[in-house]
């Protein structure tokens, strides 16, 4: 893999590298959409880009503001959400289950 | 202390003393929104606020206790759950989406009596600034509708400010209270992580997501936080730390009151500027000391920021996939799963939650990691560092009971003024970014109005305090808030 803090061009995210994140995004975009994405995301990771400038060797990264460690909750059951309620949000049902396309070939389940 | 007729606690005190009813306070609020130029609310919930309305009078005249806001209309925004309506986060997404539960929020404010009226406007999934990126169309700035409102929480923000309800519920992941506050000329408050429960607010950034409360006052902003307050069992990051009561305590000023200026604290708009130097004047003259502090990193919170958020907001949407619940687009008998999702997804979300996955997308995938997501996440720490050191009383900190800066380094622009650059509308959020990559707690209150292109807009003061310090943040804010103006 190229290295990724190399300057591009005119901040401009390469076309086939807006098509794979829009792929592991799940979008389906035509290609004025993407070109549009490739200037706006190139931007916004060029102005972010001067973090990379900072010196952060020994610094630890924060996921959590607060440092909160887990909170576990007792081991008991609860009345669950009314799956009847639940079923009824669900685009495409045939009580109780949720209808999708299939998922098996078509490298649909990849 | 004075309240303003249209605070939440005057209409409290008419409330009790039997001048008004929560029927009357409910129908002009109904009234009032159905002349509405702001596009402030999605949905108004007439009917079942006027039964409400009405149980409340009838338990109120049972001698019935009914909560310390009982009979109150309030307004929520359309990210938070509630049982009864649609709960749509203004996208194509979730047009038709029904919530079977209610937010902890919003359950415990219903519990102190207050009633929901109606589920207000935002940029779609709470990303924006402006409140432009709604699937259902923008909401106008009261003091001028060719303006925006501010966002992401613009409908609440905007809703208070042209007084269709007392108080309104917002939630807060980069400064989408306080921003819209400040453009709105109302108060707006991001409490400590954790301090409010997210149960039931859909996930944007959820290490940065909290909810908060927009009033007229201080006081009202504190009477809702202390209502929605505290833990719950169903958050697991809401916090386990009691929940200080400002009752009474509110016009108690903070002795030796030490307030941080920091030297970063530029605003980009002399109008802007003038007010803050003259609302440091004000603290001054109350007899606080102004110190001079460094927030050496603020400069770098939106490219932090705009990192981090995306890449919570990527994985937290990756549940809208046209299955459980939300859009499904139209298929084709050859379409597979995948395409399901990737046909669902560009269908329900608008361009500016579009842009967001990508950008969280690619800062997280394989080989740009540590490049963009482990840097921002280091930057945060040193921005969570800046604000220690600023707090701290010992090891050489400045001993700062809170930080000030401007909301936002402008008054609200021009609708569609910074719709096409991203960057220059991700900049509008540069002070108030960093409260929320530390965690802590952040109001803003109204600075005046200043002059911006010939007219009169509002601004707001952020005052920033340590975590779970909220009792002196609204004591402080309350000294603010009280005082006249100096210059």
């Amino acid at each position: 893999m190229s290295d990724p803090t190399a300057s591009r061009p005119d901040d401009v995210l390469g076309a086939d590298a807006v098509r794979r994140v829009a792929h592991l995004s799940r979008l389906s975009l035509d290609d004025s959409a993407l070109e549009r994405y490739a200037t706006q995301l190139g931007a916004i990771l060029g102005h972010v880009r001067q973090l990379q400038d900072l010196d952060l060797d020994d610094v630890e990264p924060l996921t959590h503001p607060l440092d909160a460690t887990n909170r576990l909750d007792a081991d008991a059951a609860r009345p669950p959400l009314d799956r009847e309620a639940l079923l009824k949000m669900a685009p495409d049902a045939a009580a109780p289950f949720i209808r999708v396309p299939k998922i098996i070939g078509n490298d649909g389940g990849a | 202390m004075e309240h303003p007729a249209d605070s939440i606690v005057a209409k409290r005190n008419a409330l009790a003393s039997g001048r008004s009813t929560s029927a009357s306070l409910v129908d002009d609020a109904l009234t009032r929104i159905a002349g509405d130029t702001t596009g402030s609310f999605l949905q108004v919930l007439e009917d079942d606020a006027r039964e409400r309305a009405a149980d409340i009078d009838r338990r109120r005249a049972a001698g019935e206790d009914v909560g310390p806001i009982g009979g109150v209309p309030i307004a929520v925004k359309d990210n938070i759950c509630l049982d009864r309506g649609r709960t749509t986060c203004a996208s194509r997404m979730l047009e038709a989406y029904e919530s079977p539960f209610s937010a902890t929020a919003v359950s415990r404010l219903e519990a102190a009596g207050a009633i929901v009226i109606g589920k207000t406007n935002l940029d779609e999934f709470a990303m924006g600034s402006s409140g432009e990126h709604s699937a259902f169309g923008p909401t106008r700035n009261p003091w001028g509708t060719d303006r925006v409102p501010g966002g992401s929480s613009a409908g609440s923000a905007a809703a208070v400010a042209a007084g269709l309800v007392p108080g309104a519920l917002g939630s807060d992941t980069g400064g989408s209270i306080r921003q819209p506050a400040s453009y709105c000329g109302v108060v707006g408050l991001k409490p400590t992580y954790g301090r409010v429960s997210r149960w039931g607010l859909v996930a944007f950034a959820s290490s940065l997501d909290q909810i908060g409360p927009f009033a007229r006052t201080v006081e009202d902003c504190a009477l809702l936080l202390e209502a929605m307050s505290g833990l719950d069992a169903l958050d697991s990051t809401s916090a386990d730390v009691p929940v200080a009561s400002i009752d009474g305590q509110l016009d108690t000023p903070v002795e030796g009151l030490r307030i941080g200026v920091p030297r970063e604290a530029m605003a980009q708009h002399a109008g802007v500027d003038a007010a803050f130097r003259s609302a440091i004047e004000r603290f001054r003259s109350l007899g606080a000391t102004i110190v001079d502090v460094e927030l050496p990193n603020l400069a770098h919170g939106v490219a932090a920021y705009y990192i981090v958020a995306p890449a919570e907001a990527s994985s937290n949407l990756a549940r809208y996939d046209g299955v459980r619940y939300g859009r499904r687009a139209e298929l084709k008998p050859s379409d597979d799963l995948i395409e399901m999702y990737a046909k669902s997804r560009a269908e329900g979300f608008g361009p500016e939650v579009q842009r967001r996955i990508m950008l969280g997308t690619y800062a997280l995938s394989s080989g740009y990691y540590d490049a963009y997501y482990l840097t921002a996440l280091k930057t945060r720490r040193l921005i969570k560092r800046d604000f220690d050191r600023v707090f701290a009383s010992e090891d050489g900190g400045a001993g700062c009971h809170a930080v000030i800066t401007p909301t936002a380094p402008t008054p609200a622009f021009r609708i569609g003024a910074l719709l096409n650059d991203p960057l220059a509308m991700y900049q509008q959020d540069l002070f108030t970014i960093p409260a929320n990559m530390a965690g802590l707690p952040a109001i803003s209150v109204p600075m005046g109005t200043v002059e911006d292109e010939g007219e009169q807009m509002p601004v707001g003061l952020q005052i920033v305090a340590p975590a779970f310090g909220e009792a002196s943040l609204l004591r402080i804010a309350r000294m603010y808030e009280a005082t006249p103006t100096t210059s």
